[in-house]
């Protein structure tokens, strides 16, 4: 199937052939590329046309798409094999964090281990968490069974457990989505995800108990953003101002008085989308989120691909952990959700977060790339 | 071991179930694939419904709620500066300048970009001189202004000050030296009282004042001239409409609408004459008040002591003005408007034409002054004239109402006011402006107090005696006027009863808001023309009368009537600081300093053609004519002598009068 499919491409047929040959998928390469390359104009923009930002994130960008490529090579079964460890490892670090971490503006996120550049463990757990929970039901029938859902909950609940308490609520609400997705995929009944949904809702008031103050704050924000107006509400009312002052085409790139006047609170990062809202209108949002859903529908269609249950769910749920960070950031720039801190994928300053899911897309070509029929 | 534990075999059981499930199912590939298939469909759905939500919400707030954000979003960016208007100047009638705007430099502070503001301040005091007063002027104007403006710290240092701020500029973050401008009073301690002068805005004013109008300004009109006129003098701010960012720095300028300058103002003072009062008065404390009969413009207005204004427009070193709120000499108090005096004989012509009015005297009627002292009729209090003293019982002879102007005699006006009706004089007094502020726009100037029955009543809760009448007629006893209100009698009397209303205001650019005349020309009631023209006829012989023996002579004569080269009509006065007791001699010499008596002379010139009417006050001065009259001769010739020698013939002729020889050593005059 890989030559046949090679012919449809738009590459021509020598080009599409050595794609096909390194295991990468064109079509999620030119969804990919498309975000990135809009992601770093609007970045030029929100940085105020600084080329030293830009030729930074490029580099990272280039840097998380070699990952994805070293990612797509390697043999699906090496990654069921690893799964597990991965997973152990990913908790060990954790531990670790909690332990000897390295606390920056706040946060214990940073494991700093001597020989190596400091890390923040809870990025691994959002590859290996769908890994993991893959791999569990690779071994098991499916439909799961209610025990095995109730197991990777688990598994899924403890790597969250120990990241919202770094605090990192953003990291932890991705790490658990990711688990969420794989155990959704495959193929739990509709009456127990409507079982577990009231469960989880029902039992939300209690994580107000475990919350820091600074995350009730940003959840009391959220309900009534005119409570602080100088700090967490203020970041909100700012980016719907820029949101909604750009209207239906925006102010043009470079012209967003929010963003290029400092209103509008980390513009670069969390809150890039705005900036998109503000300069290009409607209709530059509705263009990234139409390049995301096509990249989504890529991705999944790949994973129906897979040759075998651990493949499918893997690829599956690492797509889904992507759309979580779309989901969240854009829910919560716009006012639908409350503040946590989570990038616009591909698109806002940093590089941690691309390699992460670059390297989750690079692990769903070579599951995709590796299926044979 | 394991087999005794419970449930072991039930666990087992349910793994072997599973195990066998499992197995049966793995080879349903194509039915897990298709399952998991339908559930990506499934999934994909819930995306892209999700995708739809955020749309939805993107839609939201850009189509149906835009105006409103688009609003928001302007409101951040564009924000409306006032603009300081910059103030009107003050000029004397000459064009010099009396208060002026000069550009200096000035150190601001920009809180934003400093660490610690406190510690920036501290900083600067260690190289500059930075009193309290500064530091909380900056903080009131810090409270109410960005913490990215400029705020003022320290206006109007000095180049070698400058040089230091610059040199340590790198350690200073915030801090900026920046062109400024002062108020400046070129004629400093001379002009003060009657210019007055502005202060830095104080956080009273801030409450006080209209906030957008006072938004930018740096100086308020305190005293004087720059306090009465302060509305016309302060201008209209403008504004400038400026897109800034989020941290209040500006980043264009999008609209301005230029401030309206204050209005320019100038005023009657004459520079060179209050330079020539002041000078006139020396050391003395006093005031001289000069006024132009014919406008009421006010030609000078000296107190001295006087202060530097220019201490007080950037604020002064607390032991500064400690001293200077504390000396007993009082520099900071306004005398000439605010001194509040008996004024002694200076009352004598007011009396004099109330009692004509009256018809209780007339110019012919005569009394005789045999021992220098009056009783009323019943009365056991002796009531004494200027004249007497333990070893002289002779008195002044035979005495017309003429003769007891140029003699000042207060035998005849006691014995007139045994017979003038309670209140007469009070009512008539009025007219000239006694009791009351008939100045225009001079500020704060003080009403006097002029008794009368009805006052009496009310303040001292008892009624009107005889012997009250006798010391209202002399000028003594409750009756208090300022320096001021004795020069615009004197201008009265010199325009023969037409009534002037004393003023600063000579011209400004447009019409001033505060300036209100609706005066109808008005005139003194009562006295005829022939009462005007022999009253100045006294008044001029208490000046010119000589060679005629001392008891013919005009009180003033000796000191300041011998070589005068223009005709002066005046009136000394002495006002009582301390009661004498009955029977005891004023004795100079045993009294200490302030309680002296205090030395007046009301003067005004050419007789026949006014142009100028002085007041002159010196305090603990002793004798009016001695001491007062050289100074309102040396003031009114300043004024005078110039346009005479213009035209000498006219001078010279009527100098010719003046005796040349003297006659008896001068006693000191009333």
């Amino acid at each position: 199937m890989p030559s046949d499919y090679a012919r449809t491409l738009p590459l021509g047929d020598a080009s599409g052939r050595a794609l096909v040959r390194l295991h990468l998928d064109p079509w999620l390469l030119l969804g990919l590329g498309a975000i990135v390359a809009f992601g770093l104009l609007v970045l030029y923009s929100a940085s105020h046309r600084d080329l030293e930002t830009l030729a930074n994130q490029a580099l990272r960008i280039g840097a998380a798409f070699a990952v994805m490529f070293v990612a797509a090579q390697l043999n699906p079964r090496i990654y069921l094999r690893w799964a597990p460890a991965l997973y152990i490892l990913g908790i060990v670090l954790l531990i670790a964090v909690l332990l000897f971490g390295t606390t920056v503006k706040g946060s214990q996120r940073w494991l700093d281990l001597p020989g190596l550049p400091s890390f923040q463990p809870s990025e691994l757990m959002k590859l290996a968490v769908p890994l993991a929970i893959a791999w569990y039901f690779h071994a098991r029938s499916l439909p799961p069974r209610i025990r095995h859902v109730l197991a990777a909950l688990a598994l899924c609940a403890l790597p969250t457990a120990l990241i919202v308490p770094q605090p990192d609520l953003g990291t932890g609400l991705m790490v658990a989505a990711g688990g969420v997705a794989v155990i959704l995929m495959s193929g739990i009944r509709w009456r127990v995800v409507g079982a577990l949904t009231s469960l989880v809702v029902l039992a939300s008031p209690a994580l107000w108990f475990v919350m820091t103050a600074y995350q009730k704050e940003r959840v009391l924000t959220f309900l009534d953003p005119g409570r602080q107006p100088q700090d967490a509400g203020w970041n909100i009312t700012q980016s719907k101002a820029a949101i909604g002052s750009g209207g239906f085409s925006g102010k043009d790139l470079f012209n967003g008085t929010q963003s290029q006047l400092d209103f509008l609170p980390e513009s670069q990062t969390d809150f890039i989308i705005a900036v998109i809202g503000e300069e290009l209108g409607l209709v530059g949002i509705t263009l990234l989120l139409v390049l995301y859903l096509l990249v989504v529908a890529r991705a999944l269609l790949m994973a129906t691909e897979a040759r075998d249950t651990f493949g499918r769910l893997a690829a599956g749920g690492l797509t889904l952990v992507f759309f979580a960070y779309v989901f969240v950031n854009v829910g919560m720039v716009s006012g639908l959700l409350p503040v946590v801190g989570v990038p616009l994928p591909l698109v806002s300053y940093g590089g941690t977060s691309a390699v992460t899911l670059l390297l989750g897309f690079g692990i769903v070509m070579s599951i995709y790339g590796h299926a044979t029929r | 071991m394991s087999r005794t534990f419970p449930g072991w075999h039930a666990a087992k059981g349910i793994f072997d179930r599973d195990r066998a499930r499992q197995r049966a199912q793995l080879k349903d590939v194509d039915r897990e694939r298709r399952d998991f298939a339908s559930r990506t469909l499934v999934v994909f759905v819930v995306v892209a419904v999700i995708c739809c939500v955020l749309t939805a919400r993107m839609v939201w707030l850009t189509v149906f709620k835009h105006d409103e954000y688009r609003t928001i979003s302007e409101d951040n960016r564009i924000q409306m500066f006032g603009v300081p208007p910059p103030r009107g100047r003050i000029y004397d009638r000459a064009g010099n300048v009396l208060a002026d705007n000069v550009p200096v430099f000035s150190i601001f502070v920009i809180p934003e970009l400093t660490d610690d503001v406190d510690a920036t301040l501290s900083e600067i005091a260690a190289l500059v001189e930075l009193s309290d007063d500064e530091i909380e002027a900056f903080h009131t104007l810090a409270s109410e202004s960005f913490p990215h403006s400029p705020i003022r710290v320290k206006p109007q240092i000095s180049p070698e000050e400058r040089a230091v701020v610059e040199v340590n500029r790198h350690r200073l973050s915030g801090v900026l030296v920046q062109p400024d401008t002062v108020r400046h009073y070129p004629y400093g301690e001379v002009m003060a009282h009657a210019v007055g002068s502005v202060r830095r805005k104080t956080a009273e004013d801030i409450r006080r004042l209209d906030r957008r109008r006072y938004s930018r300004t740096q100086f308020v009109g305190k005293r004087g001239v720059e306090a009465f006129y302060e509305h016309s003098l302060h201008g209209e701010p403008g504004s400038r409409q400026v897109e800034v960012d989020a941290h209040g720095r500006e980043q264009r300028e999008l609209a301005r609408n230029p401030p309206v300058p204050g209005r320019n103002l100038t005023l009657h003072l004459d520079a060179s004459l209050q330079v020539a009062a002041a000078e006139a008065l020396g050391e003395r404390r006093g005031a001289v008040v000069a006024i132009d009969p014919r406008s009421g413009g006010i030609l000078a207005m000296a107190s001295v002591p006087s202060y530097d204004p220019n201490l007080f427009v950037t604020g002064m070193d607390p032991a500064v003005y400690n001293e200077l709120a504390n000396s007993p000499k009082k520099p900071l108090f306004n005398r000439a408007t605010n001194g509040r005096y008996a004024p002694g004989s200076t009352f004598k012509p007011v009396v004099a034409l109330a009692a004509l009015a009256a018809g209780v005297t007339d110019w012919e009627r005569t009394i005789v002054d045999s021992d220098g002292t009056y009783r009323l009729p019943n009365g056991s209090r002796e009531y004494r004239d200027w004249t007497w003293t333990k070893d002289n019982g002779g008195g002044q002879g035979v005495i017309d109402l003429h003769r007891a102007i140029y003699r000042s005699s207060n035998i005849y006006f006691f014995e007139l006011g045994n017979r003038l009706p309670v209140d007469v004089v009070p009512r008539f007094a009025e007219q000239f402006g006694y009791g009351h502020v008939s100045s225009i726009d001079v500020a704060g100037a003080s009403p006097g107090l002029l008794p009368d029955s009805e006052w009496k009543t009310g303040a001292r809760g008892e009624g009107w005696y005889p012997g009250d009448n006798l010391n209202l007629v002399v000028g003594q006893g409750d009756l208090l006027a300022t320096p001021l209100q004795l020069a615009t009698v004197v201008a009265i009397i010199a325009n023969r009863g037409r009534v002037v209303r004393p003023r600063m205001l000579l011209d400004s650019d447009e019409s001033l808001a505060e300036f209100e005349e609706n005066e109808e020309q008005s005139a003194v009631t009562g006295p005829t023309p022939d009462d005007w023209r022999r009253m100045v006829a006294a008044m001029e012989a208490v000046v010119h009368r000589g060679n005629q023996g001392y008891l013919q002579n005009g009180t003033a004569w000796a000191y300041i009537g011998q070589d005068i080269a223009y005709r002066m009509a005046g009136k000394s006065g002495t006002a009582q600081v301390v009661g004498i007791a009955q029977g005891e001699e004023y004795n100079e010499e045993e009294l200490d300093e302030y309680s002296r008596k205090h030395a007046w002379f009301t003067a005004f010139a050419p007789v026949d053609d006014p142009r100028i009417a002085v007041c002159v006050l010196v305090e603990n001065g002793g004798s009016g004519s001695s001491v007062a009259g050289p100074v309102a001769r040396e003031v009114i010739d300043h004024y005078v002598l110039p346009s005479l020698a213009a035209a000498p013939s006219r001078s010279t002729a009527l100098a010719s009068e003046s005796g040349r020889a003297l006659a008896a050593p001068p006693r000191p005059g009333d």
